[in-house]
């Protein structure tokens, strides 16, 4: 059928990009060539061994696990009075919740640069952890939210008559029915904290970036594979994510309601 | 259970003293030399309706328009595919096709694109790296995740009894496709549209990377005045400029969805 062909054609555009980075991260020569020369691991031994990348892999360690830390229970909490609570105005309070993600990434990255300049933080990460923290929570509010609405409330009703504390309510019965949602807001969180780089670009400094600005400097400065290798181990760990995600969580699930 | 929210609250407020600090700059006077602003004035938001500037703003809306039109045409029939696949194998698998791209950061995306459109093994009938065509690939790759998953979330809405009705009464597929199918994803293609033009408006690795600084779209152009210029004031007006845009924009989309609810 012509259609499962056009499909594969544009499958095959989606896919092209990946697997010409990762042809190359073997390339032994920095100018490419195809069919590749040979077989190299020299880009992926560059990778380990650069200085700025190590540091800019600390950092993202550092600011992902602050934003997804801070992220997630803020969210979840959100998330719950968004459902639960008695609000007036429940649509403007989802919107509002969710804004961050619709500001343009330099709007954002220059208003926190200009606001850390006046706070004089600008050398610190405490900003670049609040710009974290702000993008990821739509993701994490939108996640839970839905397990929130899945949740029966009469089985938190049947807990409590039957003795359990409130706190021991939310701990054992609340946050286990929560889980998928609180996963999928986690992976979301992780991935777009791991990846951010506009906002980031704005607000770090040689000593503060993160990985995705440490390799746009580098894209920016030399034309060697290297970016190559490095792009090969995040869509790796990427692919890895998203295997997982699908495998537990059903992606489907997720993405298309039915 | 009001309370709950004040964590968020707090973290929006942050965020909106962000935009705040940002609207203040862009009301005061640049003074060249010096990170530190003068008083009032209008001159930067006069500036960035300076010629220069302006074709920059249009140049965007263009690039963006595209983008969107043709992310539209190259997403459909993933999305029907992805909505309408009676394999369970084979949708997990143009799923995380599809999704991987999206998971994978717009540097490595961009990255990608630097080599197969700048490489010496294949000669392109067009130059490609460095000029609007290759920025337009880079942005039509990088909306397409995002529009497959709002069209097949639309499609996968749609009861295919509707089509089969059509199709019994003696449609034929192409009139089933063009009279049931798409009008009733409409919802699908507006909003994914909406999205991804809003979208590309503010984009800023793509063109930076594939344009190689001769394809400016706004946001290059907010970069190279407040980080290479330090021109704050004058980076900050280009900024409300990209965010009037987007907002305007998500405002029409507000109302469309709200007038379909109505």
């Amino acid at each position: 059928m012509s259609l499962r062909l056009v499909v594969l054609a544009l499958a095959a555009f989606l896919t092209v990009p990946t697997v010409v980075v990762i042809a190359v991260s073997f390339n032994p020569t920095a100018i490419l060539s195809f069919p590749p020369a040979g077989f190299s691991l020299r880009w992926y031994v560059n990778v380990l061994t650069y200085p700025q990348f190590q540091r800019a892999a600390l950092n993202t360690v550092l600011v992902t696990a602050w934003a997804v830390a801070l992220a997630l229970p803020i969210g979840t909490l959100a998330a719950l009075a968004l459902e639960r609570a008695r609000l007036r105005g429940r649509n403007l309070w989802a919107a509002a919740l969710l804004s961050p993600l619709v500001v343009p990434g330099v709007a954002a990255g220059l208003g926190f640069l200009i606001l850390a300049s006046s706070l004089g933080l600008l050398r610190s990460r405490s900003v670049l952890i609040a710009a974290h923290v702000a993008l990821v929570l739509p993701f994490v509010v939108r996640s839970v939210w839905v397990s929130v609405k899945n949740l029966d409330p009469a089985l938190e009703r049947a807990a409590a008559s039957l003795g359990a504390t409130p706190w021991r309510v939310f701990r054992r019965v609340t946050l286990p029915l929560l889980r998928p949602g609180l996963f999928a807001g986690a992976l979301f969180a992780v991935v777009v904290s791991v990846n951010e780089f506009v906002v980031s670009l704005f607000i770090s400094t040689r000593v503060t970036e993160i990985l995705p600005v440490a390799m746009f400097t580098y894209v920016v400065n030399y034309t060697d594979p290297t970016i190559a290798a490095l792009s090969t181990l995040f869509i790796l760990a990427t692919f890895l994510a998203v295997w997982v995600a699908d495998r537990y969580l059903g992606l489907g699930r997720v993405f298309l309601q039915h | 259970m009001k309370f709950l929210l004040t964590p968020a609250v707090v973290v929006l407020a942050v965020f909106a003293a962000a935009l705040g600090a940002l609207f203040r700059w862009s009301l005061l006077e640049f003074i060249p030399g010096s990170l530190r602003p003068g008083g009032l004035t209008l001159a930067n938001f006069r500036s960035v309706l300076a010629p220069q500037y302006l074709d920059t703003v249009w140049e965007t809306v263009l690039l963006s328009a595209a983008t969107t039109l043709l992310t539209l045409v190259l997403s459909y029939p993933v999305a029907y595919a992805l909505a309408r696949t009676p394999s369970r194998r084979a949708r997990s698998a143009l799923l995380v096709l599809t999704l991987a791209p999206f998971f994978t950061g717009a540097i490595v995306r961009t990255y990608a694109w630097v080599l197969v459109l700048g490489n010496a093994v294949v000669t392109w009938p067009l130059p490609m790296l460095f000029t609007e065509r290759g920025v337009l690939v880079g942005l039509v790759h990088f909306s397409m995740p995002s529009m497959i998953l709002v069209l097949a979330a639309a499609l996968s809405h749609i009861d295919p009894a509707y089509e089969r009705a059509a199709a019994s009464l003696g449609a034929r597929p192409a009139r089933v496709f063009w009279r049931v199918t798409l009008p009733l994803s409409m919802p699908g293609i507006v909003s994914g549209g909406l999205i991804v033009f809003a979208w590309t408006l503010s984009a800023f690795a793509t063109p930076e990377l594939l344009g190689g600084g001769k394809v400016k779209m706004i946001a290059n152009v907010v970069k190279d005045l407040g980080l290479d210029s330090f021109n704050w004031p004058g980076a900050a007006a280009f900024a409300m400029v990209a965010l009037a845009l987007t907002l305007a924009l998500l405002a029409g989309l507000g109302r469309l969805t709200a007038g379909r609810a109505a």
